[in-house]
């Protein structure tokens, strides 16, 4: 039996990014903090880009414990979205490129979020990224790691439990 | 003691993060405040139901339970989030200011204890709660 050539590179980089940029063109809020996703293979890491408007203490001044939350979860909700998504946009069952905002796949949505303020956010970018230590049917538990000038010292942590869109479960 | 809460009324308004996410300052005095963030299209997170992000609602308890901690009657000179964990029980209603009181429960010398509850007009259920530890800067 003849084994099938490998996609070529251009086919595999471009499906992927095209996937990754409408899901998160899709969220308005991610817009309006500022947040972008880089990718490695199914690796994500995401960048908080700076701005005036993040800032919560003028006088240190450091970033909003809020704007560190927001964007520790929409870096939670999108990594386990993508890796929820991921077999069906590679089999190429699913195109999320060219769908309108309502007919996006669901999102998870959050049960609760914990987040854990280590050091105050500087006025500079910051790095964030999630592992999806469960995911289940319906639960999925996320840790975030978020950081700035140093990869191993982290600025803010958080865990959360998210709720999995219930659409692709046929049974109960 | 009037001038303080003053100061922190001011402290809070002036914040640009809350201010871009249009927050306002309803009630702030005895470890108490109340703060509504009208509805606005560009925090939806989900486009589909047009449901605000619950990274906004977790601004605003966080600018919220800060306030109440500030305006405690002891009067902390500054403080900072140590630990916030919200609990996220609906979604807000689309169109619907979410308003938020958050009360400073228990103050210590070092360490304030918050909890804060959000709320919109279309229900009695709360939006979000959330619980949190907050720094204490003091004047020495």
């Amino acid at each position: 039996m003849k084994r099938r050539p490998p996609e070529p590179v251009q086919v595999v980089k471009q499906r992927r990014d095209a996937a990754l940029s409408a899901l998160v063109q899709s969220v308005p809020y991610i817009g309006f903090l500022g947040i972008t996703f880089e990718r490695r293979g199914d690796e994500l890491t995401s960048t908080l880009h700076y701005h005036d408007a993040l800032i919560g203490n003028p006088t240190l001044p450091a970033i909003h414990g809020g704007a560190t939350a927001a964007f520790l979860e929409v870096t939670a909700v999108i990594t386990l979205q993508w890796f929820h998504l991921w077999p069906q946009f590679e089999s190429g069952e699913l195109e999320l490129e060219g769908l309108s905002a309502g007919q996006m796949p669901r999102l998870p949505k959050t049960i609760d979020f914990t987040v854990d303020y280590l050091r105050s956010g500087l006025p500079r970018d910051a790095y964030a990224r999630a592992t999806v230590n469960r995911s289940g049917r319906r639960y999925a538990s996320v840790h975030v790691a978020g950081w700035q000038d140093h990869k191993d010292k982290l600025f803010a942590q958080a865990t959360g439990h998210f709720l999995m869109p219930q659409a692709l479960v046929t049974e109960r | 003691m009037e001038d303080k809460v003053a100061q922190a009324r001011q402290f809070i308004e002036a914040i640009p993060h809350s201010k871009a996410l249009g927050m306002q300052l309803r009630e702030i005095g005895e470890g108490r405040a109340v703060i509504v963030m009208p509805y606005d299209k560009k925090l939806i997170g989900d486009p589909e139901t047009g449901v605000i992000h619950g990274g906004a609602v977790s601004a605003l308890m966080d600018t919220c339970c800060g306030a109440a901690v500030m305006c405690h009657p002891s009067l902390p000179n500054s403080t900072a989030t140590i630990d916030l964990r919200i609990e996220y029980m609906r979604g807000a209603t689309p169109g619907h200011a979410i308003t938020t009181t958050a009360t400073c429960h228990h103050m210590a010398r070092n360490v304030a204890f918050v909890r804060a509850v959000a709320m919109d007009e279309a229900s009695e259920t709360p939006v979000a709660t959330a619980s949190g530890a907050f720094t204490v800067e003091r004047a020495e």
